[in-house]
């Protein structure tokens, strides 16, 4: 890999109060991988994902995306800068529709006239749109893109927070336990998923707990222990239970 | 917490990446995600979900039976083109505080101050145009920029100091009440010096006459404000955000949307709507008196509630409250026109509020 990480962060510290969530963390996504964050409980994983992806902001450190040194007030930032996140909660409005939910906070509007002075949607350009981005992820099993989310399964949103993500993020997608609430078979079509965006050539940061998963789709492990990246291992060199015992410790990386 | 058991571990390098050995059970059992096939509905399943689709139905269903049921005992006196055309005279002004009201009940809010803006503005405008000689347009414009900001106050406190809606629009319902009854002086304006000083405050109680009816401007207001409401929430990325905000607004937040700002908007809206109330309600009323419109607060909500839209936001359609202004007014008509006592009218009217709320947790709980 002589390639420059598209995604970089050196020396980042957050503290909350005395406590220090990140100390001096290191951080490298790669162009077109999928590079899994690994660790225990409070290691500070949620904290490294809020600095990258604009939900905190960090007290010391430098973050570059593709080389340009980045800060991000906000998600709304950071999303701006083609940085997409999909969040445990997946952020959809169950009363809305999949179309609505795609398209929250960047609807496109009609041409002319009606757009530029009546601010009208344009819907049906935008129910196109949704329609191609779900299709092409192989989610059209949904069928009436105007039904309400609340409508659909655990792992159809989850479909659709995917695809919103990698409908608009230019640059990178972070998934945050894509898995944690899903069933064996649901879990089987989102791991599917996130290969697919990977195919697209979207890089992919991927937060999860389920070692089975990680080693199966990651490139690269991203092992975090005390606020720190402790070691990046290859999945093919190293086991799950290697993995869970750098992770908490037991073992120290060679 | 997964929900998949941990595999035995291996030692050694994990050979083979694909799917993990336990999952190898997969292939044998069905490969179809979630289908979409229509599951069997009873006949009341079948309604609870055209109602969840389609929330407005109740109101309008209730509005074409009690229009008909008084047609039936009241007869000709209630169905009349008059008649009609006068109770959409009479539910004009709470029909504006009611879409001011949709658009705060939408975002899971509540506003208890909409009509003492109103009174406020009516009054402002009045002594401004009338006792201090203020060129009647320039009154107007002063009264809707006063209650946007009024709004404005109601949004900032509600969405920066995240204080409860119910709590700062009671605080702001007694100031607003209070600065009303010292700016005013608890004098009313009379009719007479309304039509010397500034006939323009009392436009909107102008009306023509088309086949017997007698329709004010006034009326013709509030269902344009509705009409114009129904295609900013609907067809606008604002109107959306709005409903998103209702819906989950931490949601919202992480999709990107400025909820404070859009909150404060809102609130703003509102205010500027129940300004351009106050106008017609002078209209209406013919004369201005501060001690006006004290029910009008939770008579708008009581049309809001009547209309469908949920008090825990997100869900209903404007037009709902539209409605919901209107069976109140028919049932009020109605009653009278059938002699009955005003005390049942208000007996009525409670149980409405108390059914329709019924039917909207009953429609929430539809699930896929």
């Amino acid at each position: 890999m002589n390639r420059e990480p598209i995604l970089k962060a050196r020396g980042l510290v957050k503290r909350y109060g005395r406590v220090t969530a990140l100390d001096d963390c290191d951080f490298d996504l790669m162009p077109g991988e999928i590079l899994a964050v690994i660790g225990d409980n409070g290691a500070g994983k949620s904290s490294l994902i809020k600095a990258l992806s604009g939900a905190i902001a960090i007290d010391e450190g430098e973050i570059t995306l593709d080389g340009q040194p980045v800060s991000f007030a906000s998600p709304l930032a950071a999303r701006d800068a083609g940085i997409e996140t999909v969040y445990q909660t997946l952020a959809l409005s169950p009363a809305l529709s999949i179309v609505e939910n795609m398209f929250m906070g960047r609807e496109w509007r009609r041409p002319g006239l009606a757009g530029r002075w009546f601010r009208a949607l344009d819907r049906d350009r935008m129910r196109a749109f949704a329609r191609d981005k779900l299709s092409e992820l192989g989610l059209m099993t949904i069928q009436n893109i105007d039904q309400p989310v609340e409508t659909l399964s655990g792992g159809q949103r989850q479909g659709v927070a995917v695809a919103r993500a990698a409908a608009f993020g230019s640059r990178v997608v972070i998934l945050d336990e894509p898995t944690a609430a899903l069933g064996v078979k649901e879990s089987r079509r989102v791991l599917e998923l996130i290969l697919d965006v990977k195919s697209r050539g979207i890089p992919i940061i991927l937060i999860s707990h389920n070692m089975p998963h990680v080693f199966e789709v990651a490139d690269r492990i991203h092992v975090h222990r005390l606020g720190r990246r402790l070691c990046v291992i290859d999945p093919r060199e190293h086991s799950m239970s290697d993995a869970v015992a750098y992770m908490t410790g037991a073992k120290a990386p060679h | 917490m997964t929900t998949t058991p941990p595999p035995p571990p291996r030692p050694g390098p994990v050979s083979g990446r694909g799917p993990s050995d336990f999952e190898t059970g997969l292939a044998a059992s069905p490969q179809g995600v979630a289908r979409f096939e229509a599951p069997r509905r009873t006949p009341l399943a079948g309604i609870q979900h055209l109602l969840h689709a389609t929330p407005t139905l109740v109101p309008v269903i209730v509005l074409a039976l009690s229009i008909l049921v008084f047609g039936l005992i009241a007869g000709e006196r209630f169905f009349s083109p008059f008649n009609l055309s006068l109770i959409l005279q009479q539910v004009s002004i709470i029909g504006i505080l009611a879409a001011a009201q949709s658009l705060i009940v939408l975002t899971a809010g509540i506003d208890l101050s909409v009509a003492a803006i109103m009174v406020l503005m009516s009054v402002v405008s009045g002594k401004l145009a009338i006792t201090m000689g203020v060129p009647a347009p320039l009154a107007l414009g002063a009264s809707f920029a006063l209650g946007t900001l009024a709004g404005m106050l109601n949004g900032l406190m509600v969405a920066r100091l995240k204080l409860p809606p119910f709590i700062v629009t009671l605080g702001t319902w007694n100031i607003f009440f209070a600065l009303n009854l010292w700016f005013s002086g608890a004098q009313s304006i009379r009719s007479q010096d309304i039509d010397a000083a500034a006939p323009l405050l009392k436009f909107f109680g102008n009306s023509f006459r088309v086949a017997g009816a007698n329709i004010t401007f006034g009326s013709i207001l509030m269902v344009v404000i509705f009409a114009v409401l129904w295609y900013v929430l609907n067809r606008t990325a604002w109107g959306r955000h709005v409903y998103a905000i209702g819906d989950d607004k931490a949601a919202a937040e992480l999709a990107g949307i400025r909820t404070d700002r859009v909150l404060v908007q809102v609130y703003a809206l509102a205010g500027f709507i129940c300004a351009i109330g106050a106008w017609a309600a002078i209209g209406r009323v013919g004369s201005i008196s501060p001690q006006s419109f004290y029910e009008g607060n939770l008579q708008s909500i009581t049309a809001v509630v009547i209309g469908g839209i949920s008090l825990f936001g997100g869900r209903g359609s404007i037009m709902g409250a539209l409605f919901g202004a209107l069976i109140v007014g028919v049932f009020q008509s109605g009653l009278r026109l059938a002699g009955v006592d005003v005390l049942w009218q208000v007996f009525a009217i409670g149980w409405l509020i108390i059914i329709a709320v019924a039917i909207d947790q009953w429609i929430r709980k539809v699930s896929a």
